[in-house]
Parts: structure tokens; C-alpha cells; sequence
């Protein structure tokens, strides 16, 4: 099977030779951590599915007593903050971390430990805030966490403090990666890389980046205030009679948490404008159209955050303005879809599994954009808001958007990746699996919620109208185990026995398949130079060079005079010290002191080493 | 040859930490406006007192409260802090001219990078020391972050600035202990750069909290 055009695709040719835990633990090279970023998370979307299985059993049919009341609040809670915090987020930085530097001509991002440091903050926390649901302790206040409710005198156990200090330990890891890639993409382009050639995946991510820096901050301060509220007894949130505005939360948190929702699906966004070119042997439909209405659904994304409140009773001039910036941005996600179908339009169209999977984004998200666009009306809203309809909505967007976009940029990066494709067949299998049961769990849900159904009810009795719907839906989440098992046999057997790629195998047009697959440890033996959007398809004498020069397998950094930053441990270090100082939190003072001697400790040896050897 | 070339590049000329420090102040720019704001909505809306500009009796125990806020006091520290400000300068432009030939004592003085690091140090300190001050005798006249809304939000509000602070005055302190260990160069420049813009941005902050709080009643 193996052709002759391209060398041996030995798996350590990417991989500078060293392997084993510790090459592992101390990487600096962006291509292991989004490596890394990439198994994690798919761990995490895992778990996350597991919670959601359970949940669709106990809901599979009336006055079932599978899990307490108390567990199934814990479950939707960890199910929502598993699959936002923990899955779709870190999956997106996966394919940042091992795209954006490939995708600009760079060697490596411009701050390699702090990446490093992003992503054991991101295990550490997100260990930290998932081991609490084996002892039945996890959070459950939703992953919206409404104060009052999350407040000490509503919810006096220890769930919620996992759950405040857990967000707060992955904020950071998030904002540390935000400021790696702005930096990374502002700076490091290679010459002639301007701003409008970058591929739009690259694009997207550097619009989630500024998204993640203005947004977190907000979410920082609000989850301060209930801390404070929960730990010291101040009053941000608690007691009206005290003059503490109930709202104050809600406001906070969906400033953040709207933004968060482009954050999720721009990154989907971004890889399905490098698959639907590719496999339509087509450049993307209106490109600029395309950065631009990317950059204002951010910019709106800024001001639609109340239309989650409408039901509190906001007025009606603030549900107007709400109501109609909502429905502003429905016109810069239309034109993105449009511009989809008109890439794909007359293109020569490869029906490979990354395609189908990101057809069905197209698809799958106009369905679940129309029931939002339903929703920014206020009247409308207040018939759907907190029942099912809603539901069905946010699955549509994020498993139809986000996860069928990832799943596409999965497939279509995996031979870059691992220097082998994925076997079609079996990818077929899964795909199909997944559209069926992604359709067949998530659709019936506008019906239940129409009929009335709320949200985190943990039963419902029998006769409302909801039994055949939610029969639908647990029978649909069955599948989507088998199909994830597919999926996982389909990675771990392709990756050791799949068809040995070469360095493009989809004849796609920019520059990360200019380079060997999987890359060597330095990316470019030469830093390119950028004359087109698509240096491999428009064929310029300059590009044509750059790429013949990189296209060569095999040679060391050393061979090539090419100088790497060193490994180093201590960004997990100080990761581990940042960690053990916020379980002090709930656990005993003497920790706080020491995880922070350890942090200030690691972090002054890490500023104090040098990042690489000297040149000469 | 290439390779070094090719690693030293940059799109902008800019130094990669100058970009990053840009979008980390971005960051706290969104930190600050969520701690002022709440602290807005907030204000005025107190059931009890101590309040921050008007007297208060307590009607259970008949103890009147005068305004809690010492604007002179707060004055001079204001001042203080934004004093360091121009020691910063003064730091900065030292170092990077640290080569340059001095003849005159003005220009020894003003070449001294550790004597300006250590005024912005030492101002940065100082202010410290008026909030404790501050905070304390608050805690002795009766507001603590439990009594009222005014309390939960000026202590919090102040007490991230005052850590944003501390944070810096721990910054200087380390380009001080590498200025005594080996002195601090035009090389080293950006790093000093970096310590002064985010001085400043903290500097600039506290120009608004001041405003905000103390200033407008």
C-alpha cells in the first residue's frame, strides 16, 4: 500500500526522535501539546457523553428512578460544564495548537513553555473538577451557575466550590493560550503572510483569541464575587433585603457567556472553511466576506448577552435592543452558510468522510440558527425559554456545529497529524451513525419543549404529551457509543496501520501541506515565503520554491542548523503549584501556602532559564 | 545563518512579549471594568452604613458613623503612586541609555537605574502601606467586605487593584536583584519596558478608581 513518493512514514519522524513519558511531560513543541490537547479532550468529550447516556436513560421514560434527584442535578450540571470547559474548547485548541503555526509558516508559537503551561493548567483543573462526581459531590447548579442559587445559603455543600474554583483554574489556562496566540499570529508570520492570506482557520482562531481575552476577565470577576460570597459572607449576590441585585450574576455571566458561545463554534467555523475548499477543489467563496462577518458576529457577540434573560423581566426597551441585536447576527452567520454553499457550488466534490462531516455543519447549524433566530424574539422566547425547545437549539449549534466541525478538521488533519489517513469505510460508518443519532436524540426535543417540557426536570409523569419524544431520544443517545466506539477503534487502528499519506493527501492548497506528515520538530526546514492564499493550488514561482524546500523528510533540527527551545519541566510544575494552591481552598490553609511556594518557586526558575541554546 | 535569521524574524519588528503584554493589559482592562462597574451598580445602594460620603446613625445602637472615606489621606497616596509613574520613566529611559557617557553628576543620577527602581519600588510600597493603613482603620470604625454592598465592592474592587500592585512592586524587586547581580543593560530594555507599561496601566487605573470612588460622591 505504501507508495515510493514519499519516505517511510515512521512515526517518530515528526517526534525529534525522543519519545516516552518524560519527553511528554517536559514538550515545549506546539505540535505534542495540541497532540496532547487532542487526547485529553476527546477523553473528556467521552465522559461527558457517558453523563449525557445516563441522563437520557433516566429520562427514557416516565417516573423512572434510575438516579437521584440529587445526582441528576449533578449530572446536566457536569454534563454541561464537561462538554463546554473540558471538550469543545480544549478540542479547538488542539487543532490551534498544532495548526496555527503550520498554517503561517512558523516554527512554533511565540511563547512554547507558556503553551506547555496552558496545557497542564487545563488537565490539572479539569481533573480537579471532575473527580468530584465519583463521590457524588459534584456541582450542581448548571453550568450557568446561577447566583443566588449557587450561593452558601441555597447550596451549603461543597459542590459548587468545585465548581467556582475549577472555572476559575481553566480560565487561566485559557487566557494564557489566548495571549500564546495572539502574540503567535500577530508576530510570527512567515514573510509575505499577510493578514488577508492566512487561512481562514487561522482567522477564526485568532477572532476566538480576542473573544477569550475580553470575555474571561468577566467570568473571572463574577466567579471572585461568589467565592467571596461563599468564603468570607460578603454580599454580592445573597440577600435582597440587603440591597444585592439578583440579576448582577446573570448579567456577568452572560457577558461572558454569549461571546463564549461564538468561542465554541468560530474554531468549527474555521476548520470547515479549510475542509469544504479542499475536498470542492475550490478557494473558500468570498474570502474577505468571510473574515469580516467573523469579526462582527465577535463584535456582536458582545452586545445579544441578555437575550438569555428575557424571561426576568428586563423591560421593554432593554428586550427590544436585546431582540434586535440578536437577530442582527443571524445576517454574518447567513452569509458564512451561503458562502459555504458557494464554495461547494460547480466544485468537484470528494465525498470523503471530513466532507460529509462538514456538509452536515452546514446543514445541522442552519437548523439549530433558525431556532435561535425563533428565540430572539421575546414573545416567542417566553413561551421556549427553559424548556426542551432550548435544548434541541444548543445541541443543534454545538453537537451539529461545533462537534460535526471538529470531527471534519479530525479526519481531514489526522494524516498530518499521525503521517497516516483514517480508514473511509469505518469513517462512513461513524459519520452516518452520528448524523442519525445526533437527529434522531436532539430533533424530537422541539417537540417535547414545545409541548411544555422544561429543563433539569430528573422525571416527568406519564400522559403530557413527552413519553414518545423522550423514547426518541434516549434510543437516539444510544447510538452515539457505538458510534464513538467506531470512531476510537477507526484513530488507534489507522494511526499504527492506516495508508501512509505523504504530505498532502487532499491535494489541499495551504501551506501545513507544503510540509512532511507528520512535520518534523522544527515545521520548516526553510520559513516560506507567501506570495497566495493557496500556495500549493495557484502555483507562484515563490511558493512552488518554499514548498519544494520543505518537502523534504528526514533531516534533523541539527542537520539543519535549526535552533529549538530546550524542554523543560517546569511549566507543569508551576501548573501543579498553581492547582494545589486552589485546592487549599477547601481542604486546609497549609496547602495554599505551599502550592503557592511551589508556583512562585517553579515560575521564578522557568523566567530565570534561557528558552534556547545561545546562537553563535 | 539562515535559520538564526529566519528565528529572529518577527511581522511586526515588534518584540513577541511587547504583543503579549498588550493583549494581557486588554485582559485586565475587562478585569477592572467588571470589578468598576459592579462597584456602580452598586453604589448608593447600601441598607446600612458605614457610607462613603454621607454620616450615618445606627439605629439600633444610636453610634453615629462619619463619612468613611479620607480623601486627603487618600490624596497623598494617590500622589505617591503617581509619582512612581515618572520614576518608571526615569527607569526605563536608564536603562536603555546605560551605555551613553555621563559627565555631569545630574547625568549620573539620572542614569541610575537602580536609584529609579527603587523609587518606584520604594512609591509602589508606600502606597501599599496607605491602604493597609486604610483598610484598617476602616475594619476599626465598623466597614468590613461583610457589613454592606459599600464594603463588599470597595474592598474588593481596591484590594485587586492593591494586589495588582504588589504584583508590581514584586516585578521591580526582581529587575532590581538582576540589576545588582550582573546590571541591567539597553539589552535587558524590553523586560523594563514590560514591568513599566504594565506599571502604568496599573497607575492609570487607580487614576479612575480614585475618580470613581473618591472624587464623584
Amino acid at each position: 500500500m505504501a507508495t515510493t513518493a514519499y519516505p517511510a512514514p515512521a512515526q517518530e519522524s515528526g517526534y525529534s526522535g525522543e519519545s516516552g513519558i518524560w519527553a511528554w511531560l517536559t514538550t515545549v513543541d506546539h505540535k505534542r501539546i495540541g497532540i496532547l490537547y487532542l487526547y485529553t479532550a476527546l477523553f473528556f468529550f467521552m465522559f461527558g457523553g457517558l453523563e449525557a447516556i445516563v441522563i437520557r436513560a433516566q429520562l427514557g421514560g416516565p417516573n423512572q428512578r434510575l438516579v437521584s434527584p440529587e445526582f441528576y442535578n449533578q449530572l446536566f450540571t457536569m454534563h454541561g460544564t464537561t462538554m463546554i470547559f473540558l471538550a469543545i474548547m480544549p478540542l479547538s485548541a488542539a487543532f490551534f495548537n498544532f495548526l496555527i503555526p503550520l498554517q503561517i509558516g512558523a516554527r512554533d508559537v511565540a511563547f512554547p513553555r507558556l503553551n506547555a503551561f496552558s496545557y497542564w493548567v487545563y488537565l490539572f483543573g479539569g481533573i480537579f473538577i471532575t473527580v468530584p462526581i465519583f463521590f457524588a459531590v459534584a456541582p450542581d447548579g448548571g453550568w450557568f451557575g446561577y447566583a443566588p442559587l449557587t450561593s452558601k445559603q441555597y447550596s451549603t455543600g461543597i459542590n459548587i466550590d468545585f465548581w467556582v474554583i475549577g472555572l476559575q483554574i481553566l480560565g487561566v489556562s485559557s487566557l494564557a493560550a489566548a495571549f500564546n496566540f495572539i502574540t503567535t499570529i500577530i508576530n510570527l508570520r512567515a514573510p509575505g503572510m499577510t493578514l488577508m492570506r492566512m487561512p481562514m482557520f487561522t482567522w477564526m482562531a485568532f477572532i476566538v483569541q480576542v473573544l477569550l481575552v475580553l470575555a474571561f476577565p468577566v467570568i473571572t470577576i463574577a466567579l471572585v464575587f461568589l467565592l467571596f460570597d461563599r468564603f468570607f459572607g460578603t454580599n454580592f449576590y445573597n440577600t435582597v433585603s440587603a440591597g444585592a441585585d439578583p440579576l448582577l450574576w446573570q448579567h456577568l455571566f452572560w457577558i461572558f457567556g454569549h461571546p463564549e458561545v461564538y468561542i465554541l463554534i468560530l474554531p468549527a467555523f474555521g476548520l470547515v472553511s479549510e475542509v469544504l475548499p479542499t475536498y470542492s477543489k475550490k478557494p473558500l467563496f468570498g474570502y474577505p466576506v468571510m473574515v469580516y462577518s467573523g469579526i462582527l458576529i465577535a463584535v456582536l457577540g458582545f452586545g445579544v448577552w441578555a437575550h438569555h434573560m428575557f424571561a426576568v423581566g428586563m423591560g421593554p426597551i432593554a428586550d427590544t435592543f436585546f431582540g434586535l441585536s440578536t437577530m442582527l447576527i443571524a445576517i454574518p452567520t447567513g452569509v458564512k452558510i451561503f458562502n459555504w454553499i458557494a464554495t461547494m457550488a460547480q466544485g468537484a466534490i470528494r465525498y470523503t468522510t471530513a466532507m460529509l462531516f462538514g456538509i452536515a455543519l452546514v446543514g445541522l447549524f442552519t437548523i439549530g440558527g433558525i431556532s435561535g433566530i425563533m428565540h430572539s424574539s421575546p414573545p416567542a422566547d417566553l413561551q421556549q425559554t427553559d424548556t426542551y425547545f432550548i435544548v434541541a437549539h444548543f445541541h443543534y449549534v454545538l453537537f451539529g456545529g461545533s462537534i460535526m466541525g471538529i470531527f471534519a478538521g479530525i479526519y481531514h488533519y489526522f494524516p498530518k497529524i499521525t503521517g497516516r489517513t483514517m480508514d473511509e469505510r469505518l469513517g462512513l460508518i461513524h459519520f452516518w451513525l452520528t448524523f442519525i443519532a445526533m437527529n434522531l436524540t436532539f430533533f424530537p426535543m422541539h417537540f417535547a419543549g414545545m409541548q411544555g417540557m422544561p429543563r433539569r426536570i430528573y422525571t416527568y409523569d406519564a400522559g403530557q404529551g413527552w413519553d414518545i419524544y423522550n423514547m426518541m431520544s434516549s434510543a437516539g443517545a444510544m447510538i452515539f457509543p457505538v458510534a464513538m466506539l467506531i470512531f476510537i477503534y477507526n484513530f488507534f487502528k489507522s494511526r499504527k496501520s492506516g495508508a501512509v499519506a505523504g504530505a498532502n493527501p487532499w491535494g489541499a492548497g495551504t501551506l501545513e501541506w507544503s510540509i512532511p506528515s507528520p512535520p518534523p520538530e522544527y515545521n520548516f526546514a526553510k520559513i516560506p515565503t507567501v506570495t497566495s492564499r493557496y500556495p500549493l493550488w495557484e502555483g507562484k514561482a515563490a511558493d512552488m520554491e518554499s514548498a519544494r524546500a520543505n518537502s523534504v523528510a528526514g533531516k534533523t533540527a541539527a542537520d539543519l542548523g535549526i535552533i529549538l527551545p530546550y524542554s523543560t519541566i517546569k511549566p507543569l510544575i508551576v501548573a501543579a503549584g498553581m492547582v494545589i494552591m486552589f485546592c487549599g481552598l477547601i481542604t486546609s490553609q497549609m496547602l495554599i501556602y505551599i502550592g503557592a511556594a511551589i508556583m512562585v518557586g517553579a515560575l521564578y526558575a522557568w523566567l530565570l532559564s534561557p528558552l534556547e541554546p545561545e546562537h553563535h | 545563518m539562515t535559520a538564526a535569521a529566519g528565528h529572529h524574524y518577527t511581522s511586526t519588528g515588534l518584540d513577541n512579549r511587547k504583543i503579549a503584554i498588550w493583549a494581557f493589559i486588554g485582559s485586565e482592562c475587562m478585569l477592572f471594568v467588571s470589578l468598576i462597574s459592579t462597584y456602580l451598580i452598586y453604589k448608593g445602594r447600601s441598607v446600612v452604613g458605614p457610607y462613603p460620603h454621607q454620616p450615618w446613625t445606627d439605629p439600633a445602637t444610636g453610634k453615629v458613623f462619619h463619612p468613611i472615606l479620607d480623601i486627603p489621606v487618600t490624596s497623598a497616596s494617590t500622589f505617591v503612586l503617581l509619582m512612581s509613574s515618572l520614576f518608571m520613566v526615569l527607569a526605563l529611559a536608564a536603562v536603555q541609555n546605560k551605555n551613553l557617557p555621563k559627565h555631569t553628576r545630574g547625568d549620573r543620577i539620572l542614569g541610575s537605574s537602580k536609584l529609579w527602581l527603587w523609587a518606584t519600588a520604594i512609591a509602589g510600597a508606600t502606597f501599599l502601606g496607605f491602604q493597609a493603613y486604610e483598610f484598617t482603620s476602616f475594619v476599626h470604625e465598623g466597614l468590613t467586605i461583610k457589613t454592606n454592598l459599600f464594603g463588599s465592592t470597595f474592598f474588593t474592587l481596591t484590594g485587586f487593584h492593591g494586589a495588582h500592585v504588589t504584583a508590581g512592586v514584586l516585578w521591580l524587586v526582581t529587575l532590581l536583584a538582576i540589576d545588582y547581580r550582573r546590571g541591567l543593560g539597553p539589552r535587558d530594555a524590553i523586560n523594563v519596558d514590560l514591568a513599566a507599561l504594565y506599571w502604568h496601566f496599573v497607575d492609570v487605573i487607580w487614576i479612575v478608581i480614585f475618580t470613581l470612588i473618591y472624587l464623584i460622591q
